[in-house]
């Protein structure tokens, strides 16, 4: 009995959101990799991308929310998601066109790209600020949980409940559908493989008559697509504040790197991996040895390896230890 | 020397980028359906030569024609699609994707269906047909080389190029090689080769030219190259 109990705490406080954050690692980490594989730098502008998306979805959320539409119990936000990933599209390519392209053409080496991308970073900052403000926006609305921990214990007749969001679980099934087609175009379609060739090795590409630009643009619309959609997920399931993107840069790239930088596999896992290594090195886990261990035993301290804010050196230290050890990842990626 | 020969680059002269010249003055050409070889010492220019026909080079005078088309200006890409194709000595194959997708990739450019090309591929190479769903850089060195002509091929080219082929590879599989170069010549493709293996290259080429410190030095058949006792003693190994 007290195993499930047991069990029950863990999937209630690890295991159901780090499933939900680890998709969301993982939706960033691909718009990352697939920059490191085809455009061959880091993008460190990928944050701010995220929000922008979901800056214009919070922007379009509210005109429905007032226009009246809604798509109860789903959050209204879906419904503006494709207009955020348009008005995402669009700054993504005008970036490139104004800043990436003229370091593509000079042969600038990965490291001034990288700079370039922090430049950008701080102008889209700001321009997001200037747009919906510094300040923290929930746009959640619609059916918060599909079963609540109250319910769940009335339900099973356990003692600890089990509570699953409703943003939780659309975030694993867009994941879900989202990797699901973007596997399908790289692997089935002409053009993504043109994309994987491009990648893996440029010279050839260009010589079996493979357009670069087009590569290029391409790339950088389902890189917008991602950021749209995993900075939307991650805004519904928490709340958008615009620095708060600029921090996950750190547990994505940790995602991307332990993948594999450029293996897309690699990221999903990668995403994962933090996820469930930030959430369960900060957790206390006094509850859950009450419930394993004998009476006599059970702890007095919370047990908690390291207290929540420090989610981030977990990342940090994972990306540390993997780039001294195994740089190039699970999924043999790029050591870059 | 050659009457109307299909691809020729006559009279090149230039180098890489804005240094020094390489070339010299060198012609090189090869017939239609005939297999013509350039051998020489290391840094002759052997392969400045043929990447000078192919437009990778900065081309300070002379001219390739192709079918009688001069094509001097174009570049890489726009040769191919006049029929030119070309194997790199290294990297000449996209190591993460399967031999199949390889093979697509060569022909990218095409608009038509191009899987009775692909079954020529495999009919040529059977064992790419066995490993087609097999990682292009899980095989070896010789597969690997033939996964790297397959692809070539099929963007059904008029002139097949080929940088030092059996480079790395075992003498057998070399053979095996050459022999796969004299069937597809054999279909009407022209090749022209580039080798450091010059003794089994010259054997079987209709043409030869023995390039030393970027000009020509000798020219003519392979079978008469062999038999010369200058180019014995220089190049063969007596």
């Amino acid at each position: 009995m007290d195993i499930l109990h047991a069990l029950i705490v863990l999937a209630n406080f690890i295991i159901v959101p780090a499933i939900a954050y680890g998709s969301q690692l993982a939706l960033g980490a691909l718009g990352i990799t697939l920059v490191v594989g085809v455009l061959r730098f880091s993008n460190f502008a990928h944050g701010e991308t995220m929000a922008f998306g979901t800056m214009i979805v919070i922007l379009m959320t509210w005109l429905f929310t007032a226009m009246g539409l809604s798509i109860y119990p789903l959050p209204t936000a879906l419904l503006a998601l494709p207009f955020g990933i348009i008005g995402c599209i669009a700054i993504v390519l005008l970036t490139d066109k104004f800043v990436y392209k003229f370091y593509r053409k000079a042969k600038s080496t990965p490291v001034v790209l990288v700079m370039a991308s922090l430049g950008v970073t701080f102008i889209m900052n700001g321009l997001i600020r200037f747009i919906i403000g510094p300040g923290d926006q929930r746009f959640a609305d619609g059916a918060r949980f599909i079963i609540k921990a109250r319910d769940f214990k009335t339900i099973t007749g356990f003692k600890e409940g089990l509570a699953i969001k409703v943003t939780q679980s659309i975030t694993l099934v867009t994941a879900i559908i989202v990797v699901a087609a973007l596997f399908w175009f790289l692997n089935k379609t002409r053009t993504g493989k043109s994309m994987r060739a491009y990648s893996d090795n440029e010279d050839l590409a260009l010589l079996s008559g493979i357009n670069p630009e087009r590569v290029v643009m391409i790339t950088w619309i389902i890189v917008a697509i991602l950021a749209t959609i995993a900075g939307t997920l991650y805004g519904l399931d928490k709340t958008f504040k615009p620095f708060t993107y600029f921090q996950l840069l750190l547990p994505m790239f940790a995602a991307a790197v332990v993948g594999g930088l450029g293996s897309p596999v690699g990221a999903i896992v990668g995403g994962f991996v933090i996820a469930f290594s930030e959430i369960s090195f900060t957790y206390a886990y006094k509850k859950v040895f009450t419930y394993i261990l004998p009476t006599d035993w059970a702890p007095t301290s919370l047990v908690q390896l390291l207290s929540t804010d420090y989610k981030f050196a977990v990342s940090f230290s994972i990306l540390v230890l993997v780039l001294l050890f195994r740089p190039t990842g699970l999924f043999k990626g790029q050591s870059t | 020397m050659n009457e109307n020969p299909f691809l020729i680059g006559e009279a090149m002269t230039g180098g890489y980028g804005t240094g020094a010249d390489i070339l010299h003055d060198c012609t090189v050409a090869v017939n239609k359906g005939e297999i013509a070889v350039i051998v020489g010492p290391n840094g002759a220019g052997k392969s400045t030569a043929m990447k000078a026909i192919f437009g990778m080079l900065t081309m300070r005078s002379g001219q390739v024609s192709i079918d009688g088309e001069d094509i001097t200006n174009l570049s890489p890409q726009d040769r191919v699609a006049k029929g030119m194709a070309f194997v790199p000595q290294n990297q000449n194959i996209f190591t993460s994707l399967s031999v199949e997708e390889n093979l697509e990739m060569g022909a990218f450019l095409r608009e038509d269906d191009i899987s009775e090309t692909m079954n020529q591929v495999f009919d040529l190479f059977p064992i790419l047909k066995e490993r087609r769903r097999q990682a292009a850089g899980e095989l070896s060195g010789g597969q690997r080389q033939q996964v790297a002509v397959g692809r070539a091929l099929m963007t059904q080219p008029k002139v097949l190029m080929l940088d030092e082929p059996t480079a790395g590879v075992s003498p057998i599989v070399m053979d095996e090689l050459f022999d796969r170069i004299i069937d597809v010549a054999k279909t009407g493709i022209s090749i022209l080769m580039v080798e450091q293996n010059a003794r089994q290259a010259l054997e079987i080429a209709d043409k030869g030219y023995v390039l030393v410190q970027g000009e020509n030095r000798f020219t003519d058949t392979g079978s008469n190259l062999l038999s010369d006792p200058e180019v014995r003693k220089s190049f063969l190994g007596g």
